[in-house]
């Protein structure tokens, strides 16, 4: 480690440019790799959740009542006499817990994917909206904007479920009204990108010109002005499926999400805590899962980030 | 002066769109008459009349609006006691671990941030990028597993026969108070709590002090002779701190929510684990009352961080 000091001009000015762009080279460098390697990632888990059937040694939702006597049966790695043939044990009612985890995959990532779909699709229709014809319309919507950004999320979450699930049976409480509600209520962050863009966008010689020749609102709006929008809602998007996936497997973890037997990485975690002392895999291999997901999406929106808009810091 | 106006629409439109969710929900307090064969519809009629729920909804509104101004949220089914003061009665424990959290994060996260910038590029400052990402990456109620299944069921060996072992839940200490107590009870949580701050603020302050040791009165400060020690503790620091501000008072949304996953792991008697129970028994009164609480720490707290924003930094203005 060198000694500290001010990324102040050198000596000469061409050792300061040599410096600088083998730190700039160095840093694109790493910061590249590391989303390359988050891709890998997340491409394994893609095919892992695209293939579970194919994958996975057992059938994700079946008692295996031949080996499981009552307790979790480990993993192989750590009982190979004890583990009946599952390859990660299994979680605490003997189904097998790596067929969970490539079934779990499917969830998670789906919900992702379609939550961060609405999400946009709300955001960047509002925001467009509002930075496109300004005035009260776009005070209006910012103020809403702010509204919903003032109410914690995972609380409102949670009860708009909760009011799901009681009114309804528990099927109901699916993939597709969870996937609904995390995108009506994040959409906040897109929703403003898109005005900020659109601000200047409308601004411009072309917007002027597309106006000029009788395109209506709608599609300046759609055609012309949102795909010069797309960097900045691409790099919130893949962060944002980063925190719909930890935020989905929250409210699977507490019982609010995904409904069992169907297994999501979130609640096979749900009955981990009560047997910790007995079976670490059941509460380890899940969440690792989930922590090995968003942490490859950040490195890929960092990169994205680095890739499309070279003046973020 | 203009901010504080502006904050009071802004709980008004919230409380709007939480009585327009909340008013939904099924059965609301007469779910479990509607259960019952020994009560005929025209009791259900009195009993919605005794309650105005025989009114249009915006005039149940308004009422409901004037009672939570002088401090009346109505009455926890739950609790069996009014929802203002079950708030209250929980809001110390959850202070006590919030502001624990809150402020291991702050010197924790900006510490790093500080070495992170200072020697940039160096190992250290990729250690702690790399932890930083794995920080915001964290599922909180895993993290709070962890920790439970290392420092409470099996406990961290060290050398020479010791144990590290924690508690894992609670306070063992109920009638009594015991600092030291309390102390081990909170090290879990606390830790648990405060990764996500840790990391958001440590990424923010490298970004921010690597944004103010580029800047030209730095370089004017290096110019004058000064060491580099003195240029970054009475030039740098002052300066990259000020949006640091901002960033701990958006973090709030985040706290509350991890606090709730917090609460309810490690069995903490505050108002997020309040919540919970309260969802599991459609306590729908409490519920209101948790997210309007909740909601107005929120908009407290932003337009706090505006005045301190200005207040540090006589570049802004707000008008």
């Amino acid at each position: 480690m060198s000694a500290p000091s001010l990324p102040l001009p050198g000596n000469t000015v061409i050792d300061e440019d040599l410096h600088l762009s083998r730190v700039t080279f160095w840093s694109r460098l790493r910061r590249h790799k590391l989303a390359i390697a988050g891709l890998i990632v997340l491409s394994l888990m893609v095919l892992a959740a695209v293939f579970a059937k194919q994958l996975a040694p057992f059938d994700p939702n079946a008692i295996d009542n031949v080996h499981w006597q009552g307790t979790p049966l480990p993993p192989c790695f750590q009982d190979a006499s004890q583990c009946g043939g599952h390859p990660l044990g299994t979680d605490e009612v003997g189904r097998d817990l790596l067929s969970r985890l490539f079934f779990g995959a499917r969830i998670s990532l789906a919900v992702g994917l379609f939550a961060v779909l609405m999400e946009i699709l709300i955001g960047s229709t509002l925001g467009a909206i509002a930075g496109y014809y300004g005035g009260w319309i776009d005070y209006a919507l910012m103020r809403l904007t702010d509204v919903f950004l003032s109410i914690p999320i995972l609380p409102l979450l949670l009860v708009l479920t909760a009011i799901v699930a009681a009114s309804s049976t528990k099927a109901a409480l699916s993939f597709g009204v969870i996937v609904v509600i995390i995108g009506a209520l994040s959409w906040m962050p897109v929703a403003r990108l898109v005005r900020a863009s659109f601000l200047s966008l409308r601004e411009r010689e072309f917007a002027e010109a597309a106006r000029a020749v009788g395109n209506n609102d709608g599609r300046i709006i759609f055609r012309h002005l949102l795909p010069n929008a797309i960097a900045p809602i691409v790099v919130q998007g893949t962060l944002d499926v980063a925190n719909v996936i930890i935020l989905e497997s929250g409210l699977s973890f507490l019982g609010l999400g995904i409904q069992p037997p169907t297994a999501s990485w979130g609640n096979m975690l749900a009955n981990a805590q009560s047997n910790l002392s007995i079976a670490w895999w059941a509460a380890v291999f899940p969440g690792f899962c989930i922590l090995l997901t968003a942490l490859a999406i950040n490195y890929i929106g960092d990169g994205l980030r680095d890739a499309l808009d070279p003046n973020m810091v | 002066m203009r901010r504080t106006l502006q904050s009071i629409p802004l709980l008004l439109a919230i409380s709007v769109i939480l009585y327009g969710i909340l008013y939904n929900m099924p059965g609301g307090p007469l779910a479990p008459y509607l259960q019952n064969p020994h009560i005929t519809p025209a009791d259900i009629a009195r009993l919605k009349h005794n309650l105005g729920m025989d009114q249009p909804v915006p005039i149940q509104y308004l009422k409901w609006l004037g009672h939570v101004l002088v401090g009346d949220m109505g009455y926890s089914t739950s609790n069996s006691e009014p929802v203002f003061q079950a708030l209250i009665e929980r809001f110390p424990a959850t202070l006590e671990l919030m502001g624990a959290s809150l402020t291991v994060a702050i010197l924790i996260g900006v510490g790093a941030g500080i070495i992170s910038a200072v020697y940039r590029y160096s190992v250290l400052d990729y250690a702690i990028t790399t932890l930083a990402f794995f920080g915001q990456a964290m599922p909180v109620f895993w993290f709070a597993l962890m920790m439970q299944l290392a420092f409470a069921v099996h406990g961290i060996p060290l050398p020479m026969g010791y144990l590290i072992q924690l508690p894992s839940a609670g306070i063992s200490s109920g009638d009594t108070f015991d600092l030291g107590d309390r102390l081990v009870h909170l090290i879990l949580p606390a830790a648990v709590l405060s990764i996500l701050g840790i990391a958001t603020f440590s990424r923010f302050m490298r970004s921010s002090l690597l944004e103010v040791l580029g800047t030209d009165y730095m370089r004017t400060a290096a110019a004058k002779g000064l060491s580099f020690r003195a240029i970054l503790f009475k030039h740098g620091l002052k300066n990259a701190l000020i949006p640091v501000v901002t960033v701990i008072a958006l973090s709030l949304p985040g706290l509350i929510a991890g606090a709730i996953f917090t609460e309810t792991i490690f069995a903490w008697p505050g108002m997020g684990r309040l919540f919970i129970n309260a969802l599991n028994q459609s306590d729908l009164a409490l519920l209101m009352g948790y997210l309007l609480m909740v909601a107005f720490l929120v908009v407290f707290s932003n337009l706090l961080a505006d005045v301190v924003y200005a207040w540090l930094d006589p570049r802004v203005k707000y008008d």
